[in-house]
């Protein structure tokens, strides 16, 4: 597909680095010739240098003809009014990023009708979405929801005299008995897709999927359950902050944030009343120790320093707190973070290329089903997707044991309607189910990808 | 520096030129020289089993490159493959001297068309066809070429293009450089199969039409007769005249024809200001010449002929302007040093460097009357950026350097002022002939071995701008501190 990206910023350049990897022609527009010479050294892409906004720009960019055109520059409006222009011009599908919640509030729905837009993305809203659902599990790494949340697949390390240290995937099912599928093992840099003679060892991330009360059952036995973060400290009042503890606050917990700046602690007081607001430098241990960084259940870091985050998290991790969460945007820093002791770590960015990945493998001629999520998982190497089964299904209804899989493909999980079942021989894709798909190596565009013709 | 990864396209690339040699092995085979076809086995064997074994030796995961490695593979790949595309000639004995089979096979990569051969008819067909695929194959670039037929093209091979292809930018016209190459390489062959065509229905036979169509689209200049295209029919004279014009042309205005969008094509300053360079030389040196002549029509012609094969850097010949006055000479030398636009085939300073060259001396002129006066230098309806122009002032003055730097070097052959500093200008731009010489099919074949050389490395500077030439023999990219 012929795609036109509108910024070259951080998110800009994750996203062009994804969708190039998936074979797209993509078109780089930013106002920065600078910004376009790292581009086009680092990319294969056509880079055009003007405003996103600007009728002669795009049309230079040949967004008349561009299946897709993404806008992720700095502002908002600049977004909106490129992607409005975009769609006036021809272009197929409009992808813009909005991040500012006063345009995320009622009149969202409105504004997309009215510039046709066909996704809007904000950033900082999927991130604190994630960090929610993985402070309410804190005993994952990381969790990425299907079917609305009817299905969970989570990444857990599997710790030190851990009960299935050792044991093969038959003898942990015989051991834990439920309807769960250790669907993806990491170990060091390789990943696997583990049958069932596929032995466990201590130190492997594990990706279970599973629905969300069978997770816990599970974790409960292994006895890694640890309960659900109460008390929550932030540091950093950004707008994933702002939007994180609109969540925790709505579900009934404690959230403490401390930023630098006293002006933003006064605009996110303003807009938080129940949330616990200091005015400090976090970088201070003193001042985290005062504030009772001993006591939280979860410490989540979130400034816009890569560098501060890994810091002061690696501070929190010392002082005992369960679960440390830090955000980390560049790449090769949260490797190294990793390597440090840092568990958990989120990156908006990834986020955000993930969204608009699943966004443009769904457009592609999609035969029988479509892409409804995607994920990449164990940095990138395997993607979990899920698909909607479409009535032009060849194999619908054909059991999962008659059809003939690619190598390395599993069939991790089909939810009809909320109910969802780890799939056996025996089971069917009906029209209208969700099949959950893990990957490796491929970047399936709809099941008959999957399938060996 | 991954220097696995060079020498790993070195050997790919040794491959490639043993794959290349295929199509004269078949051409010797069809005109049944039975003796060059086995000439041309061997080489290609000695080239294939050359490059298998570097490229076994030396495999690597890391592919990456960046723009030091794109300079230093680029240099070595036209090496390698002149070394290579020399061993027909001396294998066969047609050429029994190795530098002179080099500065051959390296003025056919370069398209510059300078030749050693005191009688050209001699060589066989098949060694004749070789010589102008080689000019074929580098004008549009080796590793062009081969990002056009490779499947996977690495994310930062923009290096490898921007160190091949001529010109101060490089412009992309599709998103993937794949794509690119290969838009660029279809127009390419459209263009010399459109020429063969007419020269072959025009009355030449097809080996000769084909072989001056290889020769034209490359802006070589190779030709198979002693006297160059004087000989062929008048037709055949304007045609390749055209063609010349055509292929000193940049690729991109192609492609914006071919997209429907003449209007862009037409509004290039570069192009207009090309074609108004050759219709005023041609004009002034008609006027000069006419007394030659003395026939409007044969004036035309010869004028023209001569000044499209200068100002593209091809080096054709219709008639031997060693002859002509004064004032026709000067032009002509002063025009070998155009060498039409960028991003065509075309070797010299490219006029968009000229241009630039003019504002920027009009921009100073006028900061020094206004000191406060702001001021960008404009160029195909957009500002160009400082950084640019600043590359491209250096860039003269580099070259300028260049020039002299040959000229000094082979400046104790006894050919007169005139003679050497032609043949350096000449090698330097790619164009092929020389001044003061016997005839303008132009024979370097009295240089010493050591001006062969030089001279040899004076055709890779030019054809692959300089800068990389210079990255890659600097001591600094190799050594490790």
């Amino acid at each position: 597909m012929k795609i036109v990206i509108a910024g070259c910023g951080k998110i800009g350049t994750t996203v062009i680095e994804s969708l190039l990897a998936e074979g797209h022609n993509v078109i780089a527009v930013d106002d920065s010739n600078l910004v376009l010479q790292d581009v086009t050294n680092m990319y294969d892409v056509m880079c055009v240098c003007g405003n996103a906004a600007d009728y002669n720009t795009l049309t230079e960019a040949g967004t008349q003809k561009a299946d897709m055109f993404v806008a992720v520059t700095g502002s908002d409006e600049l977004n909106m009014l490129s992607c409005l222009i975009a769609k006036r011009l021809g272009a197929k599908y409009t992808v813009a990023r909005i991040r500012n919640p006063e345009y995320n509030g009622q009149g969202f729905v409105f504004i997309k009708d009215q510039i046709d837009l066909s996704l809007a993305i904000n950033p900082e809203l999927y991130a604190a979405r994630e960090l929610f659902n993985i402070l309410k599990l804190p005993s994952a790494l990381n969790i990425e929801t299907f079917a609305r949340g009817n299905f969970e697949m989570v990444e857990i390390r599997l710790k030190e005299k851990s009960p299935i240290d050792g044991m093969s995937l038959i003898d942990v099912r015989k051991k834990y008995p439920g309807k769960y599928l250790v669907c993806v093992v990491q170990r060091g840099e390789e990943v696997f897709i583990p049958d069932g003679q596929f032995v466990l060892k201590s130190g492997d991330k594990i990706g279970l999927t599973a629905t969300p009360t069978e997770i816990q059952k599970l974790l409960k036995k292994l006895g890694i359950l640890q309960k659900q973060a109460r008390n929550v400290m932030i540091l950093g009042a950004s707008r994933t902050a702002f939007y994180l503890s609109k969540m925790l606050l709505k579900s009934g917990n404690e959230v403490k944030i401390i930023d630098i700046d006293r002006e933003k602690c006064v605009q996110i007081c303003d807009t938080l009343p129940g949330a616990v607001v200091i005015a400090g430098d976090g970088a201070e241990q003193e001042l985290l120790l005062e504030e009772g960084i001993k006591s939280m259940d979860a410490f989540v870091s979130l400034t816009g320093m890569d560098e501060e985050n890994i810091l002061v998290s690696l501070f929190a991790n010392s002082q005992g707190v369960p679960k440390v969460i830090s955000k980390v945007n560049r790449k090769e820093l949260s490797a190294m973070a990793e390597k440090l002791g840092l568990e958990c770590i989120i990156s908006p960015k990834r986020i955000i290329s993930d969204v608009v990945l699943s966004y443009a493998r769904a457009l592609q001629n999609t035969v029988g089903s479509q892409v409804e999520t995607l994920y990449k998982l164990m940095d990138g190497k395997v993607e979990a997707l899920e698909f909607i089964v479409k009535d032009d299904f060849q194999h619908a209804g054909v059991a999962i044991k008659d059809m003939r899989f690619k190598p390395n493909i599993l069939i991790a999980g089909i939810v009809t309607g909320r109910r969802a079942v780890i799939p056996s021989g025996d089971d069917t894709f009906k029209v209208g189910d969700r099949v959950i798909v893990i990957a490796a190596d491929q970047h399936p565009d709809d099941l008959t990808d999957i399938i060996d013709q | 520096m991954n220097r696995r990864m060079i020498v790993n396209t070195l050997g790919r690339m040794c491959q490639l030129s043993a794959a290349l040699m295929v199509l004269p092995l078949i051409v010797a085979l069809l005109y049944r020289e039975y003796k060059q076809a086995l000439c041309f086995l061997i080489a290609i064997s000695v080239a294939f089993v050359f490059g298998t074994l570097l490229s076994l030796i030396c495999h690597t995961k890391n592919k990456v490159i960046y723009a030091k490695e794109g300079f230093v593979t680029v240099v070595g790949v036209w090496i390698t493959v002149s070394v290579f595309g020399a061993l027909p000639f001396v294998i066969s004995g047609e050429i029994p001297s190795f530098v002179d089979a080099f500065f051959e096979t390296v003025s056919g990569f370069t398209t510059t068309g300078a030749s050693i051969l005191t009688n050209v008819e001699s060589l066989s067909k098949s060694m004749l066809f070789w010589r102008s695929f080689t000019h074929w194959i580098g004008g549009m670039g080796i590793l062009v070429f081969v990002m056009a037929i490779i499947p996977k093209v690495s994310d930062r091979s923009i290096h490898l293009m921007r160190a091949e292809v001529p010109g101060p930018v490089v412009g992309k016209i599709v998103p993937r450089i794949k794509d690119t190459a290969k838009i660029l390489y279809l127009i390419y062959i459209f263009l010399t199969l459109l020429e063969t065509a007419l020269l072959y229905f025009g009355g030449m036979s097809l080996f000769d039409s084909i072989v001056h169509s290889l020769g034209t689209a490359g802006t070589g200049g190779f030709g198979i007769r002693s006297d160059s295209i004087a000989s062929y029919s008048v037709y055949s004279q304007w045609v390749i005249a055209v063609f010349m014009v055509l292929f000193g042309i940049n690729f991109n205005l192609y492609f914006f024809v071919l997209i429907r969008k003449i209007g862009i094509a037409l509004k290039s300053t570069e192009l207009w200001y090309y074609i108004a360079t050759i219709l005023v030389s041609t004009a002034i040196i008609s006027a000069n010449v006419f007394s030659v002549y003395e026939n409007l029509s044969e004036t035309l012609r010869h004028s023209f002929f001569q000044v499209s094969s200068i100002v593209t850097t091809t080096g054709y010949a219709t008639a031997d302007f060693n002859n002509w006055p004064g004032l026709s000479k000067g032009l002509l030398f002063v025009l070998m040093f155009a060498g039409g636009c960028a991003g065509s085939t075309a070797g010299g300073l490219k006029f968009s460097r000229t241009i630039m060259l003019l504002k920027m001396i009009g921009r100073q002129i006028r900061c020094m009357i206004h000191p406060r006066s702001v001021e960008n230098v404009r160029f195909e309806q957009k500002s160009v950026e400082e950084g640019v122009l600043n590359s491209v002032a250096i860039y003269f003055a580099i070259y300028m350097f260049l020039i002299l730097m040959v000229f000094l070097l082979i400046c104790f052959e006894p050919f007169g002022i005139e003679g050497n500093l032609s043949a350096s200008v000449s090698c330097v731009n790619n164009v092929g002939p020389a001044f003061g010489g016997e005839c303008p099919a132009s024979n370097y074949s009295a240089y010493t071995d050591f001006s062969k050389v030089v001279l040899s490395f004076a055709m890779l500077l030019g054809r692959l701008e300089i800068f990389p030439m210079i990255i890659a023999f600097s001591p600094s990219t190799w050594i490790k501190k």
